[in-house]
């Protein structure tokens, strides 16, 4: 069901690094995964609404109050990469 | 006193308030056990020194300001949250401290503790067994004595399962019990944080203190909060307590479903009345389950990108890696109605499955695992086969209702769990109904003995 | 030789004013504030955080699709828009798709030409802001603040045919947010942002083109006319070569005054948007009371003004301008109203004199009119200065004046009317020098 190149597409979509040597096992188990959940087609449900939230709330939103941040060096404690108080990631093309 | 490790957290409060031990030797003899164990075990990642308060274990899901947080991936590894978990917060207030944080499948997916990137838990009955999983490490430090109580996580079955298969308790709130706030999300729609404990009188005590709503998630709530303690009953006269046929068929171990089935027996004598129930949509819960549940796995994994904090993302291990594919699979546009929107509407049957059984009865009783602890290893070849071991603590994840697992036998000298289902937000009845069967039976008193050889 | 047609499409996207951001508690006030000051695990994308829903913005975003004659949805949604950048800290955007806030409105503008023209709203619905990048020399510099505050995004369906109109709604869009005072929609500050579409077919034609070209990036009304004009242009030079346009985005360069490619089309984006379980469902019950808080819109404003002073269409437009200008106004014509000023006499006065209504009263603006008609100065602050001399150039009379002779007053006051040729309000000029006096 899955090769090489959908693995590829969705690893891709997923911003997910693969290793050439994986390609084969995930399309195999993918492949077996799917086919599994895909005995759901067997049930009727066009009359059920689907279920998103179990808790069967609504509305529940604060109100627009302003709470302390995190201080800037906390912000950025566990960033690998920072300079005058931004984070910082290799350069790409914007603008 | 003989080993304070064994006490409960309840009976720990009492020998503490009636000065029978000091704060002091509590902390020592945990450590001690920790030390001796833990190289063994491998229940802990990180280990806290102190020598005050009730010491209580951590997943490492849940973060913890200032004390390193993995969730058990190579990604973040040496992340140091600058914030505490609510649950942290709350118990913050009770005179405890987190003795360590502990091992488990990498961001809660697994169910055999072996997805951890810091290594495999073993099973403290057996060490080449698994502890079960996610919240392997919390099971295995609560079975092992080396805390007073752990707190878990539970998705699908991440503290039912590991509870069951170590033998000690373990609760899954109602979703919306507990503030998810500070517990790294696997799936956000299931996700429940929930007690590990040496008693179900613990397992209500500590959700007494964890529970309600905190203003950070919508989706706590503070209504029909749980009392910390209850008049003690000694019998079920009146319960009625529905056993679902899908429980119980293919895939059923023979020893687990003696054991269950004894302590139906028992929870009969006890006064209580069997009904037979269906909960027929049972057999469709784990597809729907791998549907939704790696749906938001993809969505909740992408904001791990290496620039805020942790690492790069060819650091996921593989069980991550393939249910961020899967849900990104389902998602994908083309699927999304055949796929998501399918599983959704499926929940949807499976929570009308047990509103339909509880106009019946008042809670529903079966085992959690179909099998006890298997080898370490045996299922890491085919992830579908150990999908499978999870499908009778699914369906209560995808309904959002409460269940306890609690230790109810064992089998080939390997603890077997009872698993109690209740209403939505009705923990209340089922703390109660496990309490009076786990103080009619002696199993909650069996500790394993570590071979140290 | 063939001729061909514009079809433009606006998608607005404003920052709404509110204290605190969409789903945290970290103030939404980011503008100056030292880089990752105002964030939180929420913001940020920390493990664990869990969102939270700022209630005013649901409102806000309400008032707007109200304002733009929306239906407003009875139950609605926010989902995960998922896709990777490096200003999106949790990975996906909460946004709406499937289930907006507010669908299916208009809004009616007037060209230059004096016609009607009905644009009509696909939707306004609610989302969250990213954070801002910045690149230099090889790096990408991320700043957190702006992570996470209200957006609103309204989309227009592509009714435009020129330039022109596109104008004229994104500035009347502007003042909506403005009198609604849900945000300062300022564009160079980027509270306010406008991405264009663009594509052309033949005249004739009533299907839409199968490409569109995307406008992205562009901080100023008159910046994004030209770029639509030279886009329009660059289109139809191709079109006429009998080349093909794929979909893509350009942004625009001021230097050059040229569009240029900033996304070929790569794969289609796959956006898998699905319902974000961490926030509930909303349920929108006070629908009502938020209509009926909805202050008067400039369109409303537009009418009255015509209909109950006089003002010619073009006089209302300018005053309704803006919201404090309208105020300023009716309360210079009511103070008018005694003085038998009539409302026209003031707007002309505001208009002609390019008033600057921060540094006058309208009592000055009404004191001078009356002295611009009638000839008789009343204005106080020039009378003062005429006083001031005449009580210079007559020490007698002053000196007379303190020592109790109070009818010599009438000297000073004589003295004043002549130096005004008797253009000075006497009852204030006595005023003035007994004041002055005492």
């Amino acid at each position: 069901m899955f090769n090489k190149e959908d693995i590829k597409k969705l690893a891709k979509l997923a911003n997910l690094p693969i290793k050439e040597s994986e390609y084969e096992k995930f399309a195999s188990q993918l492949s077996e995964i799917i086919s599994y959940v895909k005995q759901l087609e067997r049930i009727d449900s066009n009359q059920v609404e689907p279920t998103f939230n179990v808790t069967g709330l609504k509305n529940i939103n604060w109100g627009d109050k302003v709470e302390p941040s995190l201080t800037q060096k906390k912000s950025l404690q566990n960033a690998k990469m920072q300079r005058n108080g931004f984070f910082v990631t290799k350069g790409i093309f914007n603008e | 006193m003989n080993d304070l490790t064994d006490l409960t957290l309840t009976e720990t409060l009492e020998a503490l308030d009636n000065k029978k031990i000091s704060e002091e030797e509590l902390n020592r003899a945990y450590q001690q056990k920790i030390d001796n164990l833990n190289p063994i075990l491998n229940a802990y990642l990180y280990i806290c020194q102190g020598s005050s308060g009730i010491p209580y274990a951590v997943k490492d899901v849940i973060v913890t300001e200032g004390i390193p947080t993995t969730a058990g991936s190579k990604i973040l590894e040496g992340f140091i949250p600058p914030y505490n978990a609510t649950v942290i917060e709350r118990l913050s207030y009770h005179n405890l401290r987190i003795i360590g944080k502990t091992n488990c499948d990498e961001f809660a997916m697994g169910s055999s503790g072996e997805n951890s990137a810091y290594g495999p838990t073993k099973n403290p009955w057996n060490l080449n067994k698994v502890p079960g999983g996610s919240s392997s490490g919390s099971a295995v430090a609560v079975s092992a004595g080396l805390c007073s109580f752990a707190l878990g996580t539970d998705t699908g079955g991440s503290i039912r399962q590991p509870a069951s298969l170590c033998g000690v308790v373990g609760l899954k709130p109602s979703y919306g019990r507990v503030s998810r706030y500070g517990s790294i999300a696997m799936a956000s729609s299931l996700d429940q944080i929930g007690p590990i404990t040496k008693s179900v009188a613990d397992a209500r005590l500590i959700l007494s203190w964890i529970q309600g709503e905190d203003g950070y998630d919508n989706n706590a709530v503070s209504y029909s909060n749980i009392k910390s303690q209850t008049k003690k009953s000694d019998n079920l006269s009146g319960i009625k307590i529905g056993v679902p046929k899908e429980y119980f068929g293919k895939g059923l171990d023979t020893g687990v479903e003696s054991a269950v089935k004894k302590a139906i027996s028992k929870m009969e004598e006890l006064g209580g009345q069997i009904i037979d129930i269906s909960l027929p949509c049972t057999e469709y819960a784990i597809a729907t389950y791998y549907i939704l549940m790696p749906s938001e796995v993809s969505s909740n994994m992408a904001r791990f990108d290496g620039i805020r904090f942790g690492t790069d993302r060819d650091n996921f291990g593989q069980e991550t890696k393939r249910r961020i594919m899967i849900g990104t699979y389902v998602l994908s546009s083309g699927y999304y109605e055949d796929y998501f929107i399918k599983a959704a509407k499926v929940r949807t049957l499976i929570k009308q499955d047990f509103e339909r059984a509880f106009e019946k009865c008042d809670v529903i009783v079966g085992p959690v695992s179909p099998t006890t602890a298997w080898n370490l290893g045996a299922k890491m070849a085919d992830p579908l086969a150990m999908y499978l071991s999870d499908a009778y603590t699914v369906p209560a994840s995808l309904a959002g209702i409460p269940s306890i697992s609690l230790p109810c036998g064992f089998s080939d000298g390997l603890p077997v769990g009872l698993q109690i289902l209740g209403k939505y937000l009705d923990e209340e009845k089922i703390l109660t109904i496990a309490e009076v069967y786990e103080q009619s039976t002696e199993w909650h008193k069996m500790k394993p003995t570590v071979d140290m050889s | 030789m063939k001729r061909y047609e514009p079809i433009i499409g606006l998608e607005i996207h404003v920052e709404l004013k509110t204290l605190s951001k969409m789903f945290c508690g970290c103030s939404a006030d980011y503008f100056g504030q030292k880089p990752n000051s105002l964030t939180c695990p929420v913001c940020l994308g920390l493990p664990g955080a869990v969102p939270f829903t700022n209630a005013q913005a649901i409102q806000d975003c309400i008032k707007i699709g109200l304002a733009l004659n929306c239906q407003i949805a009875e139950n609605s949604r926010f989902e995960r828009k998922n896709y990777f950048y490096p200003d999106l800290p949790k990975g996906y955007q909460i946004s709406q798709y499937r289930w907006p806030l507010c669908t299916n409105g208009y809004v009616d503008i007037e060209d230059s030409q004096n016609q009607k023209i009905r644009i009509r709203i696909n939707r306004v619905h609610q989302e969250e802001d990213t954070g801002k990048l910045s690149h230099l020399d090889g790096i990408t510099a991320i700043d957190f603040n702006r992570s996470g505050v209200p957006l609103v995004e309204i989309v227009s369906e592509p009714d435009f045919r020129e330039v022109e109109q596109v104008r004229i709604y994104a500035k009347k869009i502007q003042q909506i947010f403005r009198y609604l005072e849900v945000s300062e929609a300022d564009m160079e500050k980027g509270n306010m942002r406008l991405e264009a579409n663009i594509s052309l077919r033949e005249a004739g034609e009533s299907k839409l083109p199968e490409y569109r070209v995307e406008l992205k990036n562009i901080n100023s009304f008159k910046f994004m006319g030209d770029a639509i004009e030279y886009e329009i242009k660059r289109q139809q030079e191709l079109l006429e070569k009998g080349e093909k346009i794929t979909q893509h985005t350009r942004g625009w360069n001021e230097n050059k005054k040229e569009t240029f490619v900033q996304r070929e089309k790569e794969e289609a984006h796959d956006y898998r948007y699905f319902p974000d379980p961490d926030l509930l469902p909303l349920k929108i019950e006070k629908l009502e009371e938020i209509r009926k808080s909805l202050p008067e819109l400039p369109e409303q404003i537009l009418k009255r003004l015509q209909s109950m002073y006089g003002l010619s269409y073009y006089q209302s437009q300018l005053i309704v301008s803006e919201r404090f200008l309208v105020d300023f106004f009716e309360d210079a014509v009511s103070l008018g109203e005694e003085n038998k000023i009539s409302a026209v006499d003031v707007a002309n006065f505001l208009i002609n004199k390019n008033v600057d209504i921060n540094k006058v009263s309208p009592e000055e603006v009404i004191s001078q009119i009356t002295f611009k008609k009638s000839g008789i100065i009343s204005d106080t602050s020039a009378l003062r200065e005429v006083v001031k001399e005449i009580i210079k150039e007559n020490p007698q009379a002053v000196a007379d004046y303190k020592s109790g002779k109070i009818a010599v007053i009438g000297v000073l006051v004589g003295a004043v009317m002549r130096k005004t040729e008797s253009k000075a309000d006497a009852k204030i000029v006595k005023e003035l020098i007994s004041e002055l006096l005492s």
